[in-house]
């Protein structure tokens, strides 16, 4: 690939203010609000019908919002149609025109540009030398693979140097290893390029690996923002909490005060907090299977919780065995890492889930 | 054919049973006698010298040197792209604005767009010169009001203006198709790189949706160009079809012309197709993707709503003008010199329904038998092509398709000519026994029935099929018990495409019918339509042809909606 091109612009920032957008009776945006600063890679992450789509064609202008603007580099764009906004996007389908060549393809912008024909070349050699396709130039995007198609997707955006890059679910039409393969390049691209990009997806471990920063969206509301790990050890509520890796939830109350407080699992099982725990009303008890670990029935260690609970169900996932602990009716994952030798629970066996107070998370809806 | 392979694999070997083999056969040698032989026929008349069997190209030399014949290849040609030029500018508007724009009323534009093609062209012929013929409703209103006339159906132009209304169907149908399938993103992906407006769609819409309009334009250019009937009634004798009809029937089939003629149709035919398929090679864009959806449809601004309406109800009365003018006149006592009938009555219903009848009755059989012929044709070497190695099984595909090329004319002399020869015991040649017309009429439909055979077998998944088998079904009982059963809303469709178009065709038949007493419905509307006193009745058997071609296209509508909703196949 050829790191010597000139297709940076200086990184402008996207400033999302007060947008509400329905349809009909159907309330898709709910007041969001977004500051992406310049040059980072962001995402808009959250489950189908979320309204991160929505959104993401409200940046570019094939939707209205009802309220609220889009500013970008701190100018308001709301008023703006598609072909004026100079950002670009990178559609889920790719949308490659398939009565043109590559070569047609990547140069379309520049012509509605009005771009000088030597320019033009010059430019479209950069772009697809960016995505190391210059030697497919002639083809029809039906000859391309689906890895290379949406690489031309890529340069036929970057090449008019978009102020935005807007990725709408880039890597849902490849396969599996094309799309980790393809999400380190497009990681490498934006920061070649210092592009201010922001990529949807459904997918918390594309966001994680690739995003700076995540907006994790539901319902129409943005949820929580902040970076890939932030999100994963404190997320604001159990939406957030449950679609970022996996976490046991544990309904129950809290009763008593001071050095009596206490919470009691459904079911009866009670567990003694600190006074100074913070515990928001009607919050429930969240951890993460990595954070608990399993003993033998009886079994106390240090200031951990010890929980008496009963071995569900035992799956072996490679480096670690996730197990399937009941607690009264619930039900809760414990990974324990794989070591070979050392006795495994077996199906039934009474044993103790330890818990350490400090790897808590108290979370409400 | 040979289908046994020599080392066969699993697939293989049970994939051609002795039965299929035979079936296949069979078809090959129906498809050999009814279509190849008798275009081989003519071709061969063509080219050699009358009354022997020495090959010479004297008779294209003939065809050349005669002023007539390239008048008239001349007229076929010209009538025929012009007849694609206005077709267009009738359907364009109409395809355009009920895809693009949020168009009230757009259901209706779409359904009553198919409304020419239930009417066969030269009876809307008639209806026409009627409203725009040189004493007709309008250009007696245009002389009483300003004191002039518009020549619409004078000579070539009257066969213009009734082959474009009645076919652009055609060019909306594959055009709205066209359009609606192009997936949104790619408009969008333009609009984002910064294209709008008429750049856009000159650049992006227009050629997504040029192969739909091609397929269109071309299958009008190749009907306006084999149509016999319609230049015949406007009285227009100088155009290709029309030669090759008159030659045989007033000089006899002995005369070479009638064939060279023939194989100049054919040609032309075959080179607009190819010329279609060159032009759609690699073109066909199936843009469509999952969660794509059409293109946008935007809200038209007043005036543009205004213009737009004009447009479509200009349009849509004069697609209905043929259907009014038939009604009326089916009603009319005397209409003539009056913008309206002098009067009305049914005694032209009570004749097409007492002694006509015959001709309702031929056609009923005629068509029915057919459809039939076809669809079992169809339903057979769908099977054979899609669910089977036989080597050579597309072979049957091809040549059942190229009956598609052949103009009716063209058939109609071959079967002429090769069948007259053959006789029966009792001396009756082949081509005067009204079976005659039937393979003809099977002939010229199996395309249709073909394709609509074709298209429900693919849908219909072979897991199925391989589950009948698994549990102990031979192949045949397994076509009978599954196959069939799951292919009957897509044979039915075939078979009333195949009925209905059979029933008001006419370029073969006209050559074909021997007796009045074996002559179908469009046989019998030809010659009501060549006096003024047979109009009336004329017009009447016009209407239930109409009426007889709407309903079995509803019927064929309804079956394939219901076939699809009962399987739970809606996309």
């Amino acid at each position: 690939m050829n790191a010597n091109v000139s297709l940076t612009t200086p990184a402008v920032s996207v400033a999302i203010e007060g947008v509400n957008l329905s349809y009909g009776d159907n309330h898709v945006l709910k007041d969001v609000n977004l500051a992406i600063e310049p040059g980072e890679f962001f995402a808009f992450l959250g489950p189908s019908g979320c309204g991160k789509t929505t959104l993401l064609r409200l940046i570019a202008g094939f939707n209205r919002a009802d309220t609220g603007r889009v500013a970008i580099g701190g100018q308001d764009i709301s008023g703006l149609p598609p072909w004026k906004r100079d950002v670009g996007m990178v559609f889920q389908s790719y949308a490659l025109w398939p009565h043109m060549s590559v070569r047609r393809n990547v140069a379309f912008g520049l012509e509605e540009r009005g771009v000088k024909r030597a320019e033009i070349e010059r430019r479209v050699e950069a772009a697809l030398g960016l995505v190391g396709l210059g030697h497919l130039a002639e083809r029809r995007p039906s000859q391309l693979s689906g890895g290379q198609q949406q690489r031309v997707a890529v340069a036929r955006t970057v090449a008019v140097e978009p102020k935005v890059l807007l990725l709408d679910e880039p890597l849902s039409n490849l396969d599996a290893k094309m799309r980790v393969q393809v999400r380190r390049e497009l990681r490498d691209l934006q920061q070649r390029l210092g592009l201010t990009t922001i990529f949807v997806t459904h997918d918390q471990e594309e966001a994680n690996t690739i995003c700076d920063r995540i907006a994790v969206m539901n319902d129409g509301i943005v949820q929580q923002v902040g970076t890939p790990m932030e999100l994963y050890e404190r997320p604001a509520n159990l939406f957030v909490a449950g679609f970022l890796g996996t976490a046991n939830i544990l309904n129950g109350r809290v009763l008593g005060s001071g050095a009596d407080r206490g919470f009691e699992i459904e079911g009866g099982i009670k567990l003694p907090i600190a006074a100074d725990v913070p515990i928001p009303d009607g919050a429930r008890l969240v951890f993460r299977p990595q954070h608990a670990s399993l003993s033998e029935a009886g079994a106390k260690e240090g200031d951990a919780l010890a929980i008496p609970c009963v071995i569900a169900n035992r799956e072996f996932l490679g480096a670690s065995i996730r197990y399937g602990a009941r607690i009264g009716t619930a039900e809760v994952a414990v990974d324990l890492p794989f070591q070979s030798g050392r006795d495994l629970f077996e199906i039934d066996d009474a044993a103790t889930l330890a818990l350490s107070p400090r790897s808590l998370l108290w979370l409400s809806e | 054919m040979t289908a046994v392979p020599t080392t066969p694999s699993p697939a293989r070997a049970f994939s051609a049973t002795p039965g299929q083999i035979a079936l296949a056969l069979a078809i090959a040698a129906f498809l050999l006698v009814f279509l190849v032989l008798p275009v081989a026929t003519v071709i061969y008349v063509a080219f050699t010298e009358k009354g022997t069997s020495t090959f010479t190209l004297v008779n294209f030399y003939d065809f050349v040197r005669t002023e007539l014949f390239m008048r008239s290849l001349w007229n076929s040609f010209y009538v025929s792209a012009m007849s694609v030029v206005w077709a267009s500018v009738l359907a364009l508007p109409l395809a355009y604005l009920t895809t693009r724009f949020a168009f009230r009323g757009a259901a209706i534009v779409q359904t009553l767009g198919f409304l020419p093609l239930i009417m066969p062209p030269f009876v809307g012929a008639v209806a026409m010169q009627l409203f725009f013929g040189r004493n007709g409703s309008i250009n007696l209103l245009l002389d009483d009001w300003v004191g002039f006339k518009i020549d619409f159906m004078e000579g070539l132009n009257g066969v213009i203006f009734v082959q474009s209304v009645h076919y652009f169907p055609f060019i909306l149908i594959n055009l709205s198709a066209a359009l609606r399938n192009i997936d949104r993103a790619m408009e969008e992906a333009a609009q984002n790189l910064g294209s709008s407006g008429f750049r856009l769609f000159r650049r992006i819409v227009f050629p997504l949706a040029l192969p739909g309009y091609l397929a269109g334009a071309s299958l009008v250019f190749v009907k306006v160009f084999d149509d016999l009937a319609t230049p015949l009634l406007l009285n227009v004798k100088d155009m290709l079809a029309p030669q090759a009809y008159l030659r045989v029937t007033s000089i006899g089939i002995a005369d070479p012309m009638g064939y060279v003629i023939s194989v100049v149709l054919i040609i032309a035919s075959v080179l607009a197709m190819w010329l279609s398929a060159l032009a759609l090679r690699g073109r066909d864009y199936a843009t469509t993707q999952r969660g794509g959806g059409g293109l946008a449809r935007r809200v038209m601004r007043p005036h543009e709503a205004v213009l737009g309406y004009g447009v479509v109800i200009l349009i849509l009365a004069l697609v209905l003008a043929p259907h009014l003018g038939l009604l009326l006149l089916s009603f009319a006592t005397i209409w003539s010199f009056s913008p309206l009938p002098d009067a009305y009555t049914v005694a032209h219903y009570s004749r097409v329904f007492g002694e006509s009848s015959l001709y309702i009755k031929n056609t009923l059989i005629y068509a029915a038998l057919a459809g039939g012929i076809d669809v079992v044709l169809g339903v057979a070497i769908a099977y054979l092509v899609l669910r089977t190695k036989l080597i050579g099984r597309e072979w049957l595909d091809w040549m059942a398709s190229a009956a598609l090329a052949i103009p009716g004319v063209v058939l109609g002399i071959g079967y002429l000519r090769t069948f007259y020869g053959v006789t029966l015991p009792d001396g009756t040649p082949l081509a005067s026994l009204w079976i005659t017309i039937v393979l003809a009429l099977a002939i010229r439909r199996l395309p249709y029935a073909l394709r609509a055979c074709h298209a429900a077998l693919q849908q219909i998944s072979v897991s199925l099929e391989e589950a009948a088998e698994n549990l102990g079904a031979t192949k045949a009982r397994t076509v009978r018990r599954i196959v069939v059963p799951l292919m009957t809303g897509g044979i039915l469709a075939g078979f009333v495409t195949s009925f209905a178009t059979a029933a008001v065709e006419l370029s073969a038949t006209l050559m074909l019918v021997q007796s009045n007493s074996d002559a179908p419905l469009a046989y019998g509307l030809y010659v009501f339509m060549q006096s003024a006193a047979g109009r009336g009745p004329g017009a009447a058997l016009g209407v239930v042809a109409v009426v007889l071609v709407a309903a079995c296209t509803f019927l064929s509508h309804l079956i394939v909606e219901r076939s699809q909703k009962a399987k739970g196949m809606g996309h």
